[in-house]
């Protein structure tokens, strides 16, 4: 069933956001690791998702992509469910969700990214195997298509990784911490990719640790901890005021509840 | 000579036994690739312990021994424990080594308390039961082998339609959800597919062994292959194979359980591929090994022999092993071997006193050696702020294994320093 997004008017007369996340709530064994989300993308933006250790930045993306349930709230992927739009959107997981010792090469790691538009039982046609060519190129490493997945170095395997994104072909795109253990060359690779991705007018959603780097890979910021702090445009968000808000204290009221609720359920079990 | 008649195979029974067997170990073999790579190794082992107390009540409620009967309730009771687990896991806070831990044992004590119960009450067909517990081959019949070559038939098959889908499952389940693919139900699928290879196989190899049907040929297989389609067609080679040689025991010695023979042959199988594979092998490790201390060994007599060079300023003066040994520590026979190693590449060459003379090829790759030694103390004072006095040691592994190309990115990232942190002049060519 899809549930009308509501918020641009009747349809055509503006096109839906990339991405509506409403009132969105997370939790692992009843305890909340993500209250209360509210946010919606503008289109052809370059998203950073910056918060401390354990804020819950993916968990958001993980719940926008439908891979954990949602205790609550809704996600909208261009005013439609993601079930209908799967098509347009691209996702790259942390680097080290997989087993990179499995019997493949990058070509093929890639050409997954084709997989979604091909039926059961179809295989990849000349034109997917194009694509995914292409997508290597555009990541600087179509010289390593046909190398085994673990002899790449670890920022190898990343570009590997989003170029299986850019063979979706999608229109938005969630990517998990993909800085995380690259080295320069591909830390450049990733940025210049990032910059054409926008030049194309596709949305880009990146979950990022380091502070630095952010106000100058980003154009816009989701401060996340918990609960969305602040969403904005770079010069409103990236303030000493908010990041004192992202960073700042130990536990803060929500983290106590949290951790209150979990034990909670904890005595509860052990009670019945 | 029963062993020629085996492989002449003229008895239609001995055609029966080696066919099934073949089908059998193809078929489980194939499926156990995914079972292997998704690290669901022990599920296997639990499926078939279950199917146990399914042959038992089988036997029970129809009081036959027919293959068919009996097969039913191992599947039926073999796919009860995969969804026991499954619940166990996703139900509750125990995690899934756990819940197979748990499932295996108790399907298994059940089964055993069963056929224990069987065998107490003396019923005169009980006897071909045995077979479930270690398998036994040669009782193979026509019938069976028609099931079994139906069953393998259908588990090929399904691989090759869905080999597509079972790949990308078994690399990264998140990825395929996320395509929309419908990862429960192919989940499932492959689950049903691994009871099903259980099932037959538990005939021949016994519902003791036959996780080893399944995940021995793949984890040999692994060893030889970087690529998953080759891995899939070994892995059925392999399981083929150790089925016939199980068959022929059995066949040879009909009282003998076929199960251990075919699992001590897959075994030698995988001993076999976990050391001699070419690239992931045991031996190729130790000889990559080998060959990496050696070249250390001869780039470090380079340097010694650079070193007296730089110090004398004569670089094409012979020297003594006992010179060279003034720069470096390093063992009588070692060092001859190094420098009998470094004459036959060309590097040096014998003054014919006993003593060793650089060559232009070996002082430049001496020198090379000294700079990315020097360089790298350079990089590790100036960018990584480690104390001076510190730096040493770590330069004595690096300057092995830079490559020409990060040599170029510290020339340029240091802009060519002029000297090292101990003040000592970096040579550049």
């Amino acid at each position: 069933m899809i549930r009308d997004g509501a918020t641009n008017g009747p349809a055509g007369t503006v096109s839906p956001s990339p991405l509506e996340v409403h009132d969105l709530t997370v939790s692992y064994n009843r305890r909340p690791v993500l209250w209360d989300i509210d946010f919606t993308v503008p289109e052809g933006s370059l998203i950073g998702v910056v918060g401390p250790n354990g804020a819950g930045k993916s968990t958001l993306i993980k719940a926008v992509m439908g891979l954990i349930p949602l205790a609550s709230g809704y996600v909208r992927i261009f005013g439609r469910e993601l079930e209908h739009e799967r098509r347009r959107v691209g996702y790259v997981p942390q680097r080290s969700s997989v087993d990179w010792d499995f019997p493949t090469n990058a070509l093929d790691v890639v050409l997954m990214g084709r997989y979604g538009r091909l039926g059961l039982f179809q295989r990849p046609r000349p034109a997917d195997i194009e694509v995914a060519h292409e997508s290597l190129r555009k990541v600087g490493m179509h010289d390593f298509a046909r190398r085994q997945i673990s002899q790449l170095s670890g920022g190898q395997q990343q570009r590997v990784f989003l170029a299986r994104a850019l063979a979706q072909d999608a229109d938005l795109y969630l990517m998990d911490e993909p800085f995380v253990g690259v080295d320069a060359a591909t830390e450049g690779a990733i940025v210049e990719l990032l910059r054409e991705m926008r030049r194309q007018g596709k949305t880009v959603i990146v979950v990022h640790h380091d502070l630095q780097t952010a106000p100058e890979y980003f154009d816009w910021i989701l401060l996340l901890n918990l609960r969305l702090v602040a969403f904005g445009p770079l010069k409103d968000v990236f303030t000493d005021t908010l990041l004192q808000k992202t960073y700042g204290g130990r536990l803060n009221l929500l983290s106590e509840v949290a951790e209150l609720m979990k034990q909670q359920e904890r005595t509860g079990r052990d009670t019945m | 000579m029963e062993w020629i008649d085996f492989f002449l195979l003229r008895d239609l029974n001995v055609r029966m036994v080696v066919l099934g067997s073949i089908l059998l170990g193809i078929g489980s073999a194939a499926i156990g690739c995914f079972a292997f790579l998704r690290k669901r190794a022990l599920v296997g082992d639990a499926v078939a312990h279950a199917a146990l107390p399914g042959v038992a009540v089988a036997f029970m409620l129809t009081g036959t021994k027919s293959t068919v009967w009996l097969l039913l309730g191992a599947a039926v009771s073999g796919w009860v424990s995969m969804v026991a687990m499954d619940y166990i896991v996703r139900r509750s806070r125990i995690r899934e080594d756990a819940a197979i831990g748990i499932v295996l044992s108790v399907f298994f004590g059940l089964g055993i308390l069963l056929m224990t119960h069987i065998q107490a009450g003396g019923s005169a067909n009980q006897s071909g039961l045995d077979k479930f517990l270690f398998g036994q081959a040669a009782s193979m019949m026509p019938e069976d082998v028609m099931v079994f070559g139906t069953v393998s038939l259908v588990l090929v098959a399904v691989i090759v339609i869905f080999y597509k889908e079972f790949k990308l499952l078994s690399f990264d389940l998140d990825f395929a959800r996320v395509l929309g693919f419908p990862v429960r139900m192919l989940e499932l699928l492959l689950t049903t597919l691994i009871v099903l290879a259980v099932v037959v196989g538990i005939q021949a190899v016994g519902v003791v062994l036959m996780a080893a049907m399944l995940i021995t040929p793949a984890a040999a297989a692994r060893y030889w292959t970087e690529r998953l389609p080759v891995m899939i067609i070994l892995a059925s080679l392999f399981g083929a194979v150790s089925g016939v040689a199980g068959a022929f025991v059995s066949y040879i010695a009909p009282r003998m359980p076929t199960g251990p023979w075919i699992v001590t042959a897959i075994t030698m199988i995988f001993v076999i591929s976990l050391l001699a594979a070419p690239r992931r092998g045991v031996l190729a490790r130790i000889y990559r090994h080998r060959s990496n201390q050696r070249r250390t060994a001869e780039e470090n007599v380079l340097k010694a022999m650079h070193h007296l060079a730089e110090k004398d300023g004569e670089p094409r003066r012979a020297r003594s092993m006992e010179e060279i040994r003034t720069r470096r520590q390093i063992p009588d026979r070692p060092l001859k071997r190094a420098l009998g190693r470094l004459r036959s590449r060309g590097y040096v060459s014998p003054d014919g006193d006993g003593r060793w003379i650089l060559t232009p090829e070996g002082s430049r790759r001496g020198e090379r050696i000294t700079r990315l030694h020097r360089l790298w103390e350079v990089y590790l004072t100036d960018y990584v702020q480690i104390a001076p006095d510190h730096v040493h040691d770590d330069a004595e592994s690096i300057e092995h294994v830079l490559t020409p190309e990060l040599e170029q990115e510290l020339e340029r990232l240091l802009n060519r320093p002029a000297s090292d942190p101990h003040e000592r002049t970096i040579p550049y060519h």
